[in-house]
């Protein structure tokens, strides 16, 4: 069973007014447990406003959202609850830091869920060092640190609710390539040892790409397609048309093919590509 | 929620009112304020409603949204009606029951100052919803102008309230942005005690100020870049530019003001 699912979802801003906007439109989709998720789409394909309906902090115009099947707008269900099964990490999630240290800023999520004070300490300290932050570091103000760590201090702080759906908006915008790296391979090893199901939002082909199990392409509000990253990336030209480019290395790829220089697989890793370029060559004669 | 907070509401449109300058607009209202205490006749209140008419309708404002700027403030309207309504003793008595005395100077006063009020409202609201409050600010500064000279920071002043103008939308989206933040990591903002609600906001509060204080800095230092050094020979890309409209509309308030202090000194 999913556990996620969205059936003909749709939310409409400001409705009656001038400004009316269908930011998405008749969504119907499943994302199975354990998946990790890629999200892409162009600015104002609906991203943001989707992962908002997913922990119900908005409110759908029509349709549902199902988790393990239950409608999270039922009369029954509570909304508070679902939101520590779904945790969302918004963009720029470090200027939501407000406590005096970081051990009790990751600490809130977990106290809100009203866990004991032994459990609240463990989680704290798993998913500190989880994303790599340092025991001196949990004692600091969270203004003390740097612009990555305190990005990873508010990802811990949803991680430490330990949901089954981690959802991230964007978690590496304006970050250096380092830092960006860093976070993508923690988020990684999180998915690998917990098992939960993640949809990472980002505008860069080459990390969704990269991290991804599936693909969820979104265009003026609607769902374009929802497969493997093989699948998404043979459909080049539609992505080409919603103005999202593939992967660097695939367009390398593809313009060898051009040049006669092709290969069985899509490649859409810089790592894949370069080992069977290296296979390729070493199966040469020297000295052609 | 927050969206639908408006402060200065400018309603843009395409009207004579819009176009007038600035300064002219502010002075006319401080005349047509002044008026309508200045006058006791049955008269003066009638040209202060024609003027007001007039003007609602040159504007090209909805008179539903001149009505819905006076709706807040119906309950002062009721409390200034009765207050005059039996206190004032005076002429024909109309009703008398025990200390309570209905009298026609009561009467007259009353109504006198609800009509009023009501005036007041809809010329001042009137103006903020032709003028923006960017405009609004440059107009305040060039009138508060000659203050300079006793040595007051007009410019600095001005300046301070279009930043403050312009940061309000931005303040508000960031709000609702925090708020959602929170509300994910589990914060409850809708339930518990007062204490407990109070102890709820501490999570946005901090934030938000911290925001705050980031922006003041970033926009004190962008300025800084552009050399920015105060109002000194500064220029304006917009020029507050006075016409014929204005003289006359300006015309017509002045004469509008002679004739009720005449009438006043006459009938008095």
């Amino acid at each position: 069973m999913p556990i996620l699912e969205a059936k003909n979802l749709t939310y409409t801003y400001s409705i009656g007014s001038p400004f009316e906007k269908t930011a998405v439109d008749h969504i119907d989709l499943s994302i199975a447990e354990g998946e990790f998720v890629g999200v892409i789409g162009h600015t104002g394909s609906g991203k943001s406003t989707l992962m908002q309906m997913m922990n119900g902090l908005l409110q759908p115009t029509s349709g549902q959202i199902l988790l393990d099947g239950c409608d999270i707008w039922d009369k029954k269900t509570d909304r508070r609850n679902i939101r520590f099964q779904v945790g969302l990490v918004f963009q720029y999630p470090e200027y939501q830091l407000f406590e005096e240290t970081v051990y009790q800023d990751i600490a809130f999520g977990p106290k809100n869920m009203k866990l004991s004070e032994a459990e609240i300490d463990r989680r704290v300290r798993e998913t500190a060092e989880a994303v790599g932050l340092t025991e001196e570091q949990l004692k600091k103000a969270p203004y003390a640190l740097s612009g990555g760590q305190k990005r990873r201090a508010a990802i811990a702080g949803v991680m430490a609710m330990e949901p089954r759906v981690l959802i991230l908006d964007e978690p590496t915008a304006g970050l250096d390539p380092k830092g960006r790296t860093k976070i993508l391979t923690q988020l990684q090893a999180f998915h690998k040892r917990t098992g939960c199901t993640i949809l990472l939002v980002s505008h860069s082909m080459e990390d969704v790409a990269r991290y991804a199990s599936k693909l969820l392409v979104l265009s003026q509000a609607k769902v374009v397609c929802y497969d493997t990253p093989t699948g998404v990336f043979a459909q080049s030209q539609s992505l080409e048309s919603m103005g999202l480019a593939l992967p660097q290395i695939t367009r390398i790829f593809k313009q060898l093919a051009e040049k006669g220089i092709s290969f069985e697989d899509e490649v859409y890793t810089v790592k894949y590509g370069a080992e069977l370029l290296k296979t390729r060559l070493e199966g040469r004669n020297p000295e052609c | 929620m927050l969206k639908d907070i408006t402060l200065g509401q400018y309603f843009p449109m395409n009207s004579v009112v819009h176009r007038m300058d600035a300064r002219y607009k502010i002075v006319i209202t401080l005349i047509y304020l002044v008026m309508l205490f200045w006058g006791q006749q049955i008269w003066s209140l009638a040209a202060g409603l024609i003027f007001t008419a007039t003007a609602v309708f040159c504007s090209k404002i909805p008179p539903k949204m001149i009505i819905k700027s006076i709706k807040p403030i119906v309950p002062i309207l009721i409390f200034t009606g009765l207050i005059n309504l039996l206190m004032l003793d005076g002429g024909d008595v109309y009703w008398k029951w025990w200390v309570i005395r209905i009298t026609e100077e009561g009467v007259q006063t009353s109504v006198f100052m609800i009509v009023r009020i009501c005036l007041l409202i809809a010329g001042t609201s009137l103006l903020t919803y032709t003028t923006s409050p960017i405009v609004l600010t440059d107009a305040i500064e060039s009138l508060l102008s000659p203050m300079k000279k006793l040595k007051m920071p007009v410019h600095e002043l001005a300046m301070m309230m279009t930043i403050a103008l312009r940061f309000i939308p931005t303040l508000i989206e960031e709000t609702s942005k925090i708020m959602a933040a929170q509300k994910a990591r589990g914060a409850d903002l809708e339930s518990g005690s007062i204490v407990q609600r109070a102890q709820a906001l501490v999570p946005i509060l901090i934030p938000l100020f911290v925001s705050a204080f980031r922006r003041a800095e970033e926009l004190a230092l962008a300025m800084e870049c552009r050399c920015y050094h105060g109002g000194e020979g500064r220029t304006r890309l917009r020029k507050l530019q006075s016409g014929l409209r204005d003289y006359i509309a300006l015309a017509i308030t002045l004469l509008m003001f002679a004739g009720v202090i005449v009438l006043n000194a006459v009938l008095h």
